[in-house]
Parts: C-alpha cells; sequence; structure tokens
C-alpha cells in the first residue's frame, strides 16, 4: 500500500495531467450543451499543457538566465552547472499551444454562435432532433 | 551532393501565409483583387514546387535551416522526393481548385471573398508547412493551422448543417492533434530533441523503451483520428458534405492525403522499420483495420443517395488503402501507398471538381437528378467517367497501377483479407459508378428542369479544370513505371522485404 502510495506521489504531476485530461475527454463525450463540451476542450488541452510544463522543471531549478560574475566578461560553459536551470524549451513550445488552443477556442466558439443563430439552442440532442425532422 | 540553401523551399511556405493577410486587408479596400492576388500566391508556391522538386531529383535532398539555426536547435525544412511530391500535389490541386471555384465563390460567398480565400490561403500554407517541415513541433503548429482554416471553411457551407459538422469536426480534431501533441512530448523526455532526423537517430537504442512505445500508439492513433481512419472517421462525411462547394473540393483530395504522407514520414524517417516491423507487432492488426475500413466505406457509399455523400464514405475507403498499404511491411506495399497518395489526391480531386459542376447546375445532388445527364452535360460527365473508372481501377487511368501494386504487395505479405478487400472494393466501386453512369444514360424521365432554370453545361473555366485532371489522371496512369522508378524506389527505405 504504501509503495503505490509513494509510486503515486513521486510523479504526481503525471498523475494529475492524466486526472485532467480525462476530466477533459469526459466533458467532451458525456456532456449534452456544447458550450460544456467546448469547456471540456479547453480543459483537456490545458492537461497537455501543464504536462509539457512539468517535464521541464526541476526541484530547485531556476530561469534559464545565466548570470556573468562582476568583472568578468564571458563565462565558460564548463562553470555553468546544467542542473541549477530549468529546460525553458518545452515552456517555449507551451507558448505556441497556448496560442493555438486559444484560436481554436475562438473558432469554436464562434462557430458554436452560429449554431446558435440558426436553432436557437445549443443542446445537441435538440439541434439533432431537428436535423431529423427536416 | 546536398544543397543547404534553396530560397524555394521557404518561399513555398511564407508567400500564402503573407498574401493571406494582405487579401484580408484587400477585402475592405476593392474586393476584386482578392481572387488574383490569391492566384498569384498560389502560382509562387505552385513554381516554388516544382522547382523543388526538379532539385531533388537532380541534386538530393534539400536542407533549409529556418534563421539559420543548426538542425538540432532550430526548425530544419527537410525535403527529399516524399515531400517534393506531395508539395507539388498539393500546390497543382489548390492552384487548379482557385481557377474552378470562382464561379462558386462568386455564388455562395459573394460577401465574403475576403475571408474565404485568406482562409483558403492559410489552409495552404498549413498543408504545405506540415508537408515541407522537418521538425516534429513545427509540424504540430502547422497541422493546427490548416485544421483551424479548414473547420471555419466548413462552417461557412450549408447554413443548416455545416456549422454543426464543423463543431464536431473541431471536437474531434482537437483529440487527434492533442494525442499527437502527447506523443511528441513522450518523444522529447525520452530522446531530448524534436528534428525528425536527429530523434530517427536517437531512437535506434531506444527501442525497448515503454516511453517510445506509449509515444508511438499516441502519434499513431492522433494521425489516424487526422485522417479518418476506420472507426475514427465519423466526422468526416458531414463536415466534408456540407463544406462550401469550393473549399470541400481542396480540403477532401488534399487533408487525408497529407495526413497519410505524415503517418508515413513518421513510420519510416521517425521510427524506423526496425521499430515498426520486429519490435512493435501491430501491423497485423492495422492491416485488418484498413481492410475493414476499405469493406466499410465501400458499404456505406452505397446505401446514399447523395452524390457527394457517397464521395465522402469513398475516401473513407481510400483512407483504408494507403494505410494498409504503408503498413504491409513491404516494397510493393509501401510502393503502392505512395503511388495511391498521388493518384489518388487526383482522382477524388476530378470526383469533387465533377460534383461542383453538377452542384452548379443541378443544386441538390440526390442521384435521381442525374437521369438523362449525358445529353445535358456531356462534358461533365465525360471527367466524371474518367475519374470513377480510375477509382475502380481500370487500366489505362491510374487507380489500376497503384491498385495492382496493392495487390502484389498484400499477396507477397500474404495478408489475404486486406487482398480480398481491395478487390471486392473495386467491385462495389463498379457498382456505385456504373449506377450512375445508366442513370445518366438511361434514365429518362427525370425532371429536366432545376430550381436553377434549365440545365446546361457548366460553366466553361470548370469544365477545363476537370478536362484537365481527368487527361492528367490517364497520363499518370501511362506514366506510372516512370513515376514508381524516379519518385518512389528512391524514397523506400532499405532493408524492407
Amino acid at each position: 500500500m504504501q509503495h503505490i502510495f509513494q509510486e503515486i506521489m513521486g510523479k504526481y504531476n503525471y498523475w494529475l495531467y492524466i486526472v485532467l485530461m480525462m476530466i477533459g475527454l469526459y466533458g467532451m463525450i458525456a456532456k449534452n450543451n456544447l458550450i460544456k463540451k467546448l469547456v471540456g476542450m479547453n480543459i483537456f488541452q490545458t492537461a497537455i499543457i501543464l504536462f509539457y510544463i512539468s517535464i521541464g522543471y526541476k526541484k530547485g531549478g531556476t530561469l534559464p538566465i545565466i548570470e556573468i560574475p562582476h568583472g568578468h566578461h564571458s563565462i565558460s560553459p564548463a562553470a555553468i552547472d546544467i542542473d541549477k536551470y530549468i529546460n525553458p524549451l518545452p515552456h517555449v513550445l507551451m507558448l505556441t499551444a497556448i496560442v493555438v488552443s486559444v484560436a481554436t477556442f475562438g473558432v469554436a466558439v464562434a462557430v458554436a454562435l452560429k449554431i446558435y443563430k440558426e436553432y436557437n439552442t445549443l443542446e445537441e440532442d435538440e439541434i439533432r432532433m431537428r436535423l431529423r425532422e427536416r | 551532393m546536398m544543397t543547404t540553401d534553396n530560397v524555394f523551399a521557404v518561399l513555398l511556405v511564407v508567400t500564402p501565409l503573407v498574401c493571406a493577410f494582405f487579401v484580408m486587408g484587400l477585402h475592405w479596400v476593392d474586393r476584386r483583387w482578392c481572387y488574383p492576388l490569391a492566384v498569384i500566391a498560389n502560382g509562387i508556391s505552385f513554381i516554388s514546387a516544382v522547382e523543388i522538386l526538379i532539385s531533388v531529383v537532380k541534386h538530393g535532398t534539400i536542407h533549409y535551416r529556418l534563421g539559420g539555426w543548426r538542425p538540432p536547435i532550430g526548425i530544419e525544412y527537410r525535403i527529399d522526393l516524399l515531400n517534393a511530391v506531395v508539395l507539388v500535389i498539393v500546390s497543382t490541386v489548390a492552384l487548379v481548385n482557385l481557377f474552378a471555384s470562382y464561379n462558386d465563390i462568386s455564388r455562395e460567398l459573394p460577401e465574403k471573398k475576403g475571408t474565404f480565400y485568406s482562409l483558403y490561403l492559410l489552409f495552404l500554407t498549413g498543408l504545405l508547412g506540415v508537408v515541407v517541415t522537418g521538425d516534429l513541433f513545427n509540424l504540430y503548429v502547422l497541422l493546427e493551422i490548416t485544421s483551424l482554416s479548414a473547420y471555419s471553411q466548413i462552417a461557412l457551407g450549408d447554413v443548416r448543417r455545416g456549422p454543426f459538422a464543423s463543431l464536431n469536426y473541431i471536437f474531434i480534431g482537437v483529440i487527434g492533434a492533442s494525442f499527437y501533441l502527447l506523443g511528441v512530448g513522450y518523444i522529447y523526455i525520452m530522446t531530448g530533441s524534436l528534428n525528425m532526423a536527429d530523434v530517427a537517430h536517437l531512437l535506434t537504442r531506444l527501442h525497448y523503451s515503454q516511453a517510445i512505445f506509449v509515444a508511438f500508439i499516441f502519434c499513431m492513433v492522433g494521425v489516424w483520428i487526422k485522417m479518418a481512419l476506420f472507426p475514427l472517421h465519423i466526422w468526416l462525411p458531414n463536415a466534408y458534405t456540407y463544406a462550401p462547394t469550393a473549399s470541400g473540393r481542396v480540403i477532401a483530395p488534399l487533408m487525408t492525403k497529407v495526413m497519410v504522407y505524415v503517418m508515413i514520414r513518421l513510420m519510416f524517417t521517425v521510427f524506423g522499420i526496425t521499430y515498426l516491423f520486429k519490435v512493435v507487432h501491430i501491423s497485423q492488426f492495422v492491416v485488418w483495420l484498413a481492410s475493414v475500413a476499405i469493406i466499410y466505406g465501400g458499404l456505406m457509399a452505397l446505401s446514399q443517395n447523395n452524390l457527394k455523400k457517397m464521395l465522402t464514405y469513398i475516401i473513407v475507403s481510400e483512407i483504408g488503402y494507403m494505410v494498409g498499404g504503408a503498413w504491409l511491411g513491404n516494397k510493393l506495399g509501401l510502393t503502392g501507398a505512395i503511388l495511391h497518395i498521388i493518384n489518388d489526391a487526383f482522382m477524388t480531386f476530378a470526383l469533387f471538381l465533377a460534383a461542383g459542376n453538377f452542384a452548379y447546375r443541378l443544386g441538390e445532388l440526390t442521384l435521381d437528378n442525374f437521369n438523362d445527364i449525358f445529353s445535358k452535360m456531356p462534358w461533365t460527365m465525360a471527367g466524371f467517367v474518367v475519374a470513377g473508372l480510375s477509382i475502380i481501377g481500370v487500366p489505362p487511368t491510374c487507380g489500376f497501377f497503384s491498385k495492382w501494386y496493392l495487390l502484389l504487395g498484400a499477396f507477397a505479405a500474404r495478408q489475404y483479407f486486406f487482398f480480398v478487400a481491395l478487390i471486392l472494393s473495386s467491385l462495389v466501386n463498379a457498382i456505385l459508378f456504373f449506377r450512375i453512369f445508366e442513370k445518366g444514360l438511361f434514365g429518362g424521365g427525370g425532371h429536366h428542369v432545376s430550381v436553377r432554370g434549365e440545365i446546361q453545361e457548366a460553366p466553361v473555366n470548370m469544365i477545363i479544370c476537370l478536362g484537365l485532371i481527368s487527361v492528367g489522371l490517364v497520363v499518370l496512369g501511362l506514366y506510372a513505371g516512370d513515376i514508381v522508378n524516379t519518385f518512389i524506389i528512391p524514397f523506400i527505405p532499405q532493408g524492407l522485404g
């Protein structure tokens, strides 16, 4: 029991992202309201962003800005302790991914608005019923 | 010899991207300028793609470093024969569609010309970028540019059903792209690199890692969702049917084909054949899935009463051809799959062009409207017949040759179920198309006046485009041997059985 607990707590960031991802997927699949589905979609994407953020992080690490000691003009690469700095690349990638997810959300909301103007409802089952009637 | 600097590689992607913004701006200045600018941007992409293809055939792979950064750190455009061919296909289809769709746009979206052409160019940018890039994350971003412009174009279509189909496509498309992104994340954890060639090199030592297996499955499922492999195809038929004619015609042939390209690129360049066929044992399963996709697509196409919807189910079936061929794990199968990417892009494009012409004159595309169509629209019908025969696989049209390679590959790999599925699919396609031909020739007594007045031949620019592509289908068939020898055989990785 203790073993399992340690296993989970040792990698809690990954567990968290899986739980969030499942919440998002559940929202997208099970909810009937289109806006709720959109929120699910956003949670799903955020989970992946958090996953990327956590893989770049190091315990006790700081921003990768190298400070040159006073009086020096440069610092030799060997003198840099890479364990002290977090990996910035996944974070930079996620800036782009955030932009993508915002853009997707924007397009999706605009399309949902178009649906609302046509059907006066955002409940999926009602829309499907109307589509079948015709 | 290796060329490191080829300006066309970047011109190809940047021109439509920049012009997309100017087209949007010109919409407010003078709407008449949107169309010529879109044609110019697309034309420059087309010329660049052709130049790149010539250069790759002559001098070998092109490496272009964006911003001058070295590959493992910077983004690299890496163009070998496979990309170069797909680039030419994408830009050709988009350009011809621009010429063909002039009348449709004026009729369907007169108030939104600027918006439409802007989205169209962004879609082209995304597709070309996905094909040209050698960076896994860059691929994701460009894939999302492609998808977002596709979503919005589909939402511009049929007022009742278009937006709803688009929203469903968004939900499923986002899941697909996110799965791919997750897979890339796992690859990054294990290798610390995002450059395809670099990752491929590092992966050779990580074949038995659990994380890499997870990454592989995530990437593949993501790509399968985006290309609509059965049973992940639910979004496709509605999205492609209810899109505006002009965009459906370019999204349907290109989006799926480019995703098949991405799959082949990931399989054979990034993960490598040892990993695919020696380490993970899923090829049998995927070939079965592809066979089911072929049969399912055919049967669903049979049960449709609307021409466009029928064509979308044919696409579902054709996806099975290419996925199955790539996973057969032998030279013949992969050759067939790549040749089918080329052929199927043009075959589906020809079919959708013909469907567009019919829609322009008939309005509704229910099959009963096709009564006596041969005498009313002879030229369109001629193009449709060539495209239909090509889908069925009648020589000398190009569809026959890729199917022949696939059949040989299936036989050599002893995948008899796939073999049978291919043959059955030909039979089903024959029924599908001859049903329409029969109606068109002998089905008199239909109503000859549609909602749009007396039925006559489609406008001449649409006819010319359709004619061009239909003749192209026969030419592609006649030169199939040369295409295989020049473009495909050099790409096939060594060591494939």
